[in-house]
């Protein structure tokens, strides 16, 4: 049995431990904003926060959530619209779209760390995080943006 | 004014709503229906290839309007919107430009797949606001027409005096005013007017088009987790399942021991899915189907699986020995595919012949999101969720793989997580009706894994092009012999086509725009052991490529400057008749060439310009270097300057790329932008890293450890898009694709520029280490 945090609410889970954190969001909690894109810790399409860190929740298994506190996209601002996604939306960063949810949590958490990162930081920061559309100047200057108006 | 001109072909109806359009508030409402049905010389100023489309009314798509009591305007996206912007917000844009509306009031609803009401759906070759500019730009003012009417009608004036303004009627003379909601029960009562009474905007009046100004209609949702791509349908009670899936295509299981899968808990069934015998279209490719009650269980399931396979005759793929029958297949004289004056003759006259051959391998389409689809059957009726490109064809293959009627089936088209061609085939959405149909219609989702996808895709096609430039005693180019050798994906369709079909061959190769007197092009023989398909910009990739390299070659032996002479080649101004010189009639994206004719004027105005704002020929430290390129396609006329910096070892980082593009009228800038922006990004990974080899039939590739894409740290640092100013009498065209192929050309011409090192075979990986 794990019992962990999802964006403030208590979860109780008695399933495979082994079972990545994406899976659980997506497929038992039906929390689609996390997306799938390589399962292996490779694109970053899927990132969450944990315990305020960014990380792979195809790479965080069920029994190493217990008892932490996870946020993910649904609930990284309770009006949806933390300086990061308003950024993406006035620079109008997403084509597709599919990695943004990743890409925005990526972001952030790094601007949590780092209200003011450099452009070496934003994009050391990032480089986890794949866009096949290929957004990244956008991506690049949303953080930027968002960063200036934290 | 642009005045449209009326045909008695069309019938613009008022529909029923009810039938139309579930889940729109249904207070007072107009419905409008532009049924564009057949073909020929539809309602337009220009004629475009959206009337010669297959399927009768493929051309010709039916556009909705409704308004509710609360002036909300629901304008319906026919189309799959995969990232560009064109289904979902330039389209409905178009509409409500026309009608006037506040796009502050207007919902976007997705249609789900059904051509006969609505016309082409297949999201491809770059056509959306191609072919649907004029379409949709008449439908929106008919509707404003309609709300007109009606206000008039109301105050009891004339028509003349009554001027619908931005989501209202105005009584000019008294200042007096009607909503569009208020409007629109009696518009809805009306009967549609005549075209010829049918005036569009004058262009000067725009709000929305050609600004750039209006957000994509997903921006909030995709920010926020809400947008729903395939892998997120979720349904009551559904199954998720996963396929082993035969690693070489047209394998099949030859021993299936299912035991330790069945006990992995939350396993639920194994299915035995057989495959279709070539060519299959985009049948799937048949294997061992897990169903559990999470993906996880289900992928677990699929580990424990133990399979032999018997792998059929595609087992002998193997990448290196078909690279080198390629390469003799283009070594030899080959199928004529365009021939002016004489080209053996002119080389055997030649001062001297230069020759050089490519190879460019297969890639995989990768899209962020890989392919899944959701399906259930209740009562008799099918439903399916899928992201897939062509809606109204994925209906069709679906309902006939379960052998039901495609209106007992109705098909509800996802938003796409990419799809650059690969989810043009729908073979994903029949795994998922075939596996609900195994569990009694109960909601299934087929997830694909990234193995999955790299290992069994639909590839872009494999390449060897050779060319023979002979040089008369001036060092003028007098003869220009091309050989092109890969496997059609028209080998989906029929058996064995041994030489590329029309479309393959129209994509940038027999369509060449040079100023050469003896020109030949002749393609090989290529026969296709695994599904090839298109990715994005097509032929054109490898064609261009190897085409502007090869000119950059000629030019630096000749001692001439690269953009200087890619000039000459191009020659002056003209229209080139290409189909008088081809043997197979010439595709041309499907155009009519009166619309969209080859204008080497435009191609050279769009090297000009992105030449002038690279500042070419502006000193650079030693290891840097300007690489530029020109290529038509989709009927967009672009050119892409790459800058260059290559590190002692080899490394490749990209300064900058200026990019100028000839894409007629434009319609959404921001957009265009955007689109070139990822285009650079997408064409310098599959010059850098793209590759996808087989060996024993099998892929070698899985993940994105070794079928890597381009990060935010290597991507170029600035791409520079520059827009050539065209007002709307000039045809809309492509916008998707052509910003791909002259990256590659542009980047391995800067390389050579920077190092002397010239790029024969893609990808660069470590050629330069
Ligand atoms: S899905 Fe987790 S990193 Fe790709
Ligand atoms: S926006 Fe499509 S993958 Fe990033």
């Amino acid at each position: 049995m794990a019992n962990l945090q999802v964006n403030g609410q208590a979860r109780a889970y008695d399933g495979d431990p082994s079972m990545p954190l994406l899976w659980y969001l997506r497929d038992e909690l039906a929390m689609t904003g996390t997306k799938f894109g390589c399962g292996v810790g490779l694109c970053g399409v899927c990132t969450v926060h944990l315990n305020g860190e960014a990380v792979r929740s195809c790479q965080v298994q069920m029994s190493e959530a217990a008892g932490k506190s996870v946020t993910t996209i649904e609930g990284l601002h309770p009006k949806h619209e933390h300086p990061v996604q308003v950024a993406w939306r006035d620079i109008g960063v997403p084509q597709c779209g599919y990695c943004q949810t990743g890409q925005i949590m990526n972001a952030a958490a790094l601007l949590a760390k780092k209200p003011a990162p450099t452009d070496a930081e934003i994009t050391a920061a990032m480089a986890g995080n794949l866009c096949r559309c290929g957004c990244y100047p956008r991506i690049h200057a949303a953080i930027r943006a968002a960063a200036k108006g934290a | 004014m642009t005045e449209l001109k009326p045909h008695s072909k069309i019938t613009i109806a008022n529909v029923s709503r009810r039938g139309l359009l579930k889940g729109v508030a249904a207070t007072g409402s107009l419905v409008l229906a532009a049924q564009l049905p057949g073909a020929k010389g539809a309602f337009a100023a220009y004629p475009t290839g959206a009337q010669s489309m297959p399927n009768g009314v493929v051309t010709n798509p039916k556009v909705f309007v409704s308004i509710g009591g609360d002036g909300i305007v629901s304008i319906v996206a026919a189309r799959a919107e995969m990232g560009t912007g064109a289904a979902r917000t330039a389209l409905p844009m178009i509409v409500a430009e026309e009608l006037d509306a506040d796009w502050a009031r207007v919902r976007v609803v997705q249609s789900p797949g059904d051509e006969k009401t609505y016309g082409n759906q297949d999201t491809d070759g770059s056509r959306s606001v191609r072919h649907f500019i004029q379409p949709m730009r008449q439908c929106g003012a008919a509707a404003r027409k309609m709300l007109e009417q009606a206000a008039a009608k109301k105050w009891g004036v004339p028509e003349g005096e009554v001027e619908a303004q931005l989501h209202e009627v105005v009584h000019k003379p008294t200042g007096r005013k009607l909503g569009y909601g208020e409007l629109a029960a009696d518009a809805a009562a009306l009967p549609v007017p005549a075209d010829d009474q049918i005036k569009l905007k004058d262009a000067s009046a725009f709000r929305y088009i050609g600004k750039g100004t209006v957000r994509i209609t997903d921006i909030v949702d995709i920010t926020i987790g809400k947008a729903t791509y395939g892998q997120d349908v979720v349904l009551p009670g559904m199954k998720f399942a996963v396929i082993a899936r035969p690693p070489v295509v047209g394998g099949k299981v030859a021993s299936l021991d299912a035991t330790a899968a069945m006990k992995v808990p939350g396993v639920e069934k194994i299915v035995r899915l057989e495959p279709k015998p070539a060519p299959a279209k985009f049948a799937p490719l048949g294997g061992v189907a897990v169903i559990a009650k999470n993906t996880w269980a289900a992928l677990k399931g699929r580990e424990a699986l133990k399979i032999t396979w018997d792998d059929g005759p595609n087992k002998v793929y193997d990448s290196k020995a078909y690279k080198a029958e390629l390469e003799a297949s283009i070594r030899k004289p080959g199928k004529v595919e365009r021939n002016e004056g004489d080209v053996d003759q002119a080389l055997a006259a030649a001062a001297k012949v230069i020759t050089a051959e490519y190879y460019a391998p297969h890639i995989a389409h990768a899209t962020m999101e890989p392919p899944a689809a959701t399906a259930r059957m209740q009562g008799g009726k099918w439903e399916v969720w899928a992201p897939v490109q062509s809606p109204g064809g994925a209906r069709d293959d679906v309902a006939a793989a379960v052998g039901v009627k495609p209106e007992e089936l109705t098909l509800h088209t996802t938003l796409l997580g990419g799809g650059f061609g690969r989810k043009s085939k729908c073979d994903f959405a029949i795994e998922a009706a075939l596996l609900s149909k195994e569990m009694g219609g109960a909601p299934v989702k087929v997830v694909w894994t990234r193995e999955d996808d790299i290992q069994h895709g639909f590839y872009h096609t494999v390449t060897a092009e050779r060319f023979e430039a002979g040089l008369d005693a001036a060092n003028k180019v007098i003869a220009w012999r091309h050989r092109s050798a890969a496997p059609s994906f028209m080998a989906n369709f029929v058996p064995d086509p041994k030489h590329p079909g029309d479309i393959e061959l129209g994509m940038g190769w027999v369509d060449s725009p040079f100023n050469v007197p003896n020109i030949r092009m002749e393609s090989g023989e290529a026969q296709s052991h695994v599904r090839v398909g298109w990715f994005r910009s097509v032929n054109n990739v490898a064609h261009a490529w190897s085409i502007q390299s090869f000119i950059a070659e000629l030019a630096a032996q000749l001692g001439r400057d690269p953009k200087d002479f890619l000039l000459e080649m191009i020659g002056p101004p003209r229209i080139i008749d290409v189909a008088k010189s081809v043997t197979t009639p010439w595709w041309d994206y499907g155009e009519p060439a009166q619309t969209f004719p080859v204008d080497t004027g435009r191609l050279r105005r769009v090297a000009e310009l992105a030449a002038e704002k690279a500042e070419w020929g502006k000193q650079l430290p030693k290891g840097q270097g300007l690489g530029i390129a020109a290529h038509r396609s989709f009927v967009s006329y672009i050119a892409t300057v790459v800058h260059v910096e290559v590190s002692d070892k080899g490394a490749i980082s990209i300064p900058r790329v200026d990019t100028a593009i000839d894409c007629g009228f434009c319609v959404h800038p921001e957009r265009v932008r955007s689109q070139l922006e990822g285009a650079a990004v997408m064409g310098l990974t599959l010059a850098k890293y793209g590759e996808i080899s087989f060996k024993n039939g099998a892929v070698e590739q899985s993940n994105f450890n070794d079928y890597q894409l381009v990060r935010i740290d290597e991507a170029p640092k600035e791409t520079r898009v520059y827009i050539v100013d065209n007002g709307i009498e000039v045809p809309a065209s492509g916008v998707g694709e052509p910003g791909v192929p002259p990256f590659a050309p542009a980047l391995c011409n800067a390389i050579f520029a920077a190092t002397g090192k010239r790029i024969r075979r893609l990808p660069i990986g470590d050629q330069l280490a």
